[in-house]
């Protein structure tokens, strides 16, 4: 099984937003819908405060419940991967998914009625790109391979640096990494 | 502390809470439950032999089992986004969604039911067994029926419990949900469908002694409802930071009054003391208030807990301006 994991630097990100638009041009996301977002956290108490942005997505759990709840096998991984995606054709858009994600990272796609979400671009994958989000990155903060290899970079840069995933108690195993 | 600001970010449904199932799913849940009791207490009522003393229950309450559930199922059915693909419940089954068991268990459900209905028919509705007993293979359908009335009975017995702690259990395997994730939800759920039930019969009974069985029966299914309520909060108050969170939205938060108010309150203990009252035979002009009352604390049960637990979370994005941060800072 290969790993697809995304690694993202919060120390060089600057939240442009740039892989947000990214994804909506890509994916053809309809209006007022995003599978990807910036949140920008900031913590301390002033003036010590730190700021840290992060492009956040569905993680693409090794654990995913939202495909467990799935009723309807619509939710599925993609070719022995981690990769999450929603196959049309069978969903009910009974919302089950939805719920069962702990980061909220699915939605409803208007006004279709399926339900949609990040496919880590598996169609650019496919061919050996990266995902739309990470090609656009001016700042070159994100970082897209297989953790299953050693020598990728994602592997490297998770061995040589202090990183974070988000809510790791949830037990869904994200494989969204964060630089810190 | 921590405050985050997140761009780009409003998904329907979604943000700033989730808000993706509502009245719909609520009715669902309470009628499906309320199937779940209709199917117990029919069979119940069969296989203790008492025709005499709970004529409804025992012969007419059975065919209200597939009307009170097509309800439901429309409403479930309303649902739906993508409603023309809802035949794909039906071209796999998931063994760890509990969702495709429920659906499974519902095309169960109606045969059994059917058959319930079939072999109390003569009995229950004298005017409606005319057109089977018409034709030799309906008699011969319903003969075979009454002969196996028992064993029929026996067999809704555990699909009507499946049926309704389904119900429950669909809501507590959500982990990313923390108001729901507690096993209690399937046992309370299936209590408070029995509890439904019963307080129909004792609405539409014509006996005065039947009325009064499923009072007494509906006080003692109140009280285990309250304890299961207690030890669902338990649950929770002494669970995971997230759940305690969770608990907030009853416990002063903004569906206080709806918990305790109107589902403890109205849908609980209202209703217990009028029935505790009726049965120490002190005369009431309104004695059908308890039962209308069960009915709405069954259904506000449902409602209460779709609000509160779609909205628990692991992930909050509190994104708007916060007055009181400000205050903090100055801290
Ligand atoms: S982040 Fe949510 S939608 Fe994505 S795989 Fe995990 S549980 Fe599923
Ligand atoms: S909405 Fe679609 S993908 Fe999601 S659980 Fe229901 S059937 Fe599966």
């Amino acid at each position: 099984m290969t790993r697809f994991a995304m690694v993202i630097d919060t120390r060089t990100c600057i939240g442009c937003g740039d892989c947000v638009v990214a994804c909506k041009t890509e994916n053809k996301v309809p209006a007022g819908l995003n599978r990807d977002w910036i949140v920008e956290a900031t913590s301390g108490t002033y003036p010590n405060l730190k700021t840290e942005f992060r492009s956040e997505r569905c993680n693409h759990c090794s654990n995913p419940t939202c495909v467990t709840l799935c009723p309807t096998g619509a939710s599925h991984l993609w070719q022995d991967s981690n990769i999450v995606l929603v196959d049309a054709d069978k969903c009910t858009g009974c919302k089950a998914c939805i719920a069962a994600c702990p980061y909220d990272a699915r939605l409803v796609m208007h006004p279709d009625g399926y339900v949609d979400k990040c496919t880590f671009c598996h169609h650019r994958v496919e061919k050996g790109l990266d995902p739309a989000c990470v090609s656009s990155c001016p700042t070159r903060c994100m970082h897209f391979g297989d953790l299953d290899d050693p020598g990728s970079e994602v592997s490297r840069l998770l061995a040589t640096r202090s990183w974070k995933v988000l809510s790791p108690e949830t037990g869904n195993e994200p494989n969204v990494y964060y630089l810190t | 502390m921590e405050e985050l600001l997140v761009t780009a970010r409003s998904n329907a449904l979604i943000d700033p809470g989730l808000h993706i199932w509502t009245w719909e799913v609520a009715m669902y849940l309470f009628l499906g439950g309320m199937t779940a009791g209709i199917m117990v207490f029919a069979a119940a009522m069969t296989l203790l032999n008492k025709d005499e003393e709970a004529p409804l229950a025992t012969t007419q309450l059975a065919l209200l089992g597939p009307v009170v559930l097509s309800l439901g199922m429309t409403t479930l059915f309303l649902d739906l986004e993508h409603k023309l693909f809802v035949y794909r419940f039906y071209t796999a089954f998931m063994p760890l969604s509990p969702m495709s068991w429920g659906s499974w268990v519902l095309v169960f459900i109606y045969p059994v039911s059917l058959l319930q209905i079939l072999s109390t028919l003569r009995n229950g509705y004298p005017r409606l067994a005319v057109y089977p007993d018409r034709s030799a293979l309906g008699r011969r359908v319903l003969d075979w029926c009454e002969s196996n009335r028992r064993s029929i009975a026996m067999a809704a017995i555990p699909f009507g419990v499946a049926l309704g702690i389904y119900t429950g259990i669909l809501l507590s395997a959500f982990s990313a949900r923390p108001f729901w994730n507690t096993g209690i939800l399937g046992p309370l759920f299936l209590v408070s469908g029995l509890s439904t039930a019963a307080a129909l019969v004792a609405l539409a009974a014509r006996r005065h002694g039947e009325r009064l069985m499923f009072t007494r029966i509906d006080l003692v299914l109140i009280l285990v409802e309250l304890a299961l309520v207690a030890l669902f909060l338990i649950n929770l108050s002494t669970g995971s930071g997230v759940q305690i969170e969770a608990l907030e939205s009853i416990m002063g938060g903004p569906y206080t009054l709806l918990f305790w108010g109107l589902f403890i309150g109205a849908g609980l203990l209202v209703p217990l003391l009028l029935e505790v009252l009726e049965l120490r035979g002190v005369s009431m002009k309104v004695v059908l208030l308890a039962p209308v009352l069960v009915l709405l604390g069954g259904y506000l049960l449902r409602q209460v807990m779709l609000d509160v637990g779609q909205e628990s979370t692991w992930t909050q994005y509190p994104s708007q301006y916060n007055a009181e941060l400000l205050d903090r800072l100055h801290r």
